[in-house]
């Protein structure tokens, strides 16, 4: 009988009791921060960077055209086109799009609407200017260019 | 008789963290995060409402970019191959002159940057240049009432808070005949030149 037995009574396992939780706690996480997509976006969205970055404060107020190539280039082209809701609109459409924007807020607050322009940055200032043109029509003035945060400095 | 000792009656919960992590992987897929960050800009009204007159602006209260179809940039009237650090440099001189360079701006109210792209232009250009043009303005109004860039930003974005829309009239030099220190950012109809 060796004198020096060895002790095995210290656990290996690592508790795995708590991995749930912490899985949990990611999962509501998750849940909080992020809003479930509206609209599936047909256009190409490479949006591009910039440092001035402004935020917006009440949501509600925003309505949100696309702007960009489109994803299906053998149905729609490679032209770039406007994306409102889930279709495509020309130019001239979207002093009415506009209007159907402004319905769905209060009285009060139509003048405030504010067009959030998501657009790719190969489209031409071209189209996104008739769209300017049109918004201007339609007095819907505020507005954003959707841009990411430049990382540098 | 003897009771036989008995376990304690447990619920195995090993596969709960496989259930939770399914959610998670399924939460993850399905979300994006919401970006409502960008440049804001206020548009001009409508120009069927503008009365057309002719106002003369002098050369030197203009600060003129022009943007070809190729991205490639005027300022001034001469080609500028610089970083767009230098332009916001170079912009926030020519709105600060008050009249010492007879080549550069009068006053601040009066000075005014033109931003004039063609329609062949890229977005990316276009927002490159626009971002330096308001980056400028925001340092100097950050210095304005002596608080950074970053700062003068949180401040214009929250306007409901009584503080923030008295530093932001300050800066801006609010007064009964309109804004001392406006922005004064003309976004020209682009150019049908090369499309």
């Amino acid at each position: 009988m060796s004198k020096f037995k060895k002790k095995a009574d210290t656990k290996q396992e690592i508790p795995t009791s708590a991995l749930p939780d912490i899985i949990f706690m990611l999962l509501f996480f998750f849940m909080v921060t992020t809003v479930l997509r509206e609209v599936t976006i047909n256009v190409k969205q490479r949006i591009p960077d910039a440092t001035q970055l402004r935020k917006l404060q009440r949501k509600s107020l925003v309505s949100y055209l696309y702007i960009g190539e489109p994803k299906k280039v053998e149905q729609w082209g490679s032209e770039p086109r406007i994306q409102a809701n889930d279709v495509f609109i020309e130019p001239k459409d979207v002093t009415l799009w506009v209007t159907q924007e402004k319905d769905k807020l209060d009285e009060v607050e139509r003048d405030q609407i504010t067009i959030a322009m998501k657009v790719d940055r190969e489209a031409q200032r071209g189209l996104v200017s008739d769209v300017e043109l049109e918004l201007r029509k339609a007095n819907a003035r505020k507005l954003l260019y959707t841009t990411l945060q430049e990382m540098d400095q | 008789m003897a009771r036989k000792q008995r376990d304690e009656p447990q619920i195995n919960s090993s596969s709960m963290a496989d259930i939770a992590f399914l959610l998670l992987i399924f939460f993850l897929v399905t979300t994006t995060i919401a970006n409502d960050r960008g440049l804001s800009l206020q548009l001009p009204p409508d120009p069927d409402d503008i009365e057309q007159t002719d106002i003369k602006i002098p050369e030197r209260n203009l600060f003129k970019i022009q943007i070809n179809s190729a991205d490639k940039m005027l300022v001034e009237g001469d080609p500028f191959e610089k970083s767009t650090d230098e332009l916001r440099e170079m912009i926030k001189e020519f709105v600060t002159n008050n009249g010492r360079d007879p080549e550069s701006s009068d006053s601040w109210k009066e000075a005014i940057v033109s931003l004039k792209t063609d329609r062949g232009t890229t977005q990316e250009k276009f927002i490159e240049v626009l971002d330096a043009i308001q980056g400028a303005y925001y340092d100097l109004y950050g210095q304005r009432i002596g608080v950074s860039n970053e700062r003068w930003r949180e401040i214009a974005n929250d306007l409901t808070d009584p503080e923030n829309k008295r530093l932001y009239d300050e800066g801006r030099g609010r007064s009964e005949d309109g804004l001392l220190y406006p922005m004064n950012l003309s976004i020209a109809e682009p150019t049908k030149i090369g499309g």
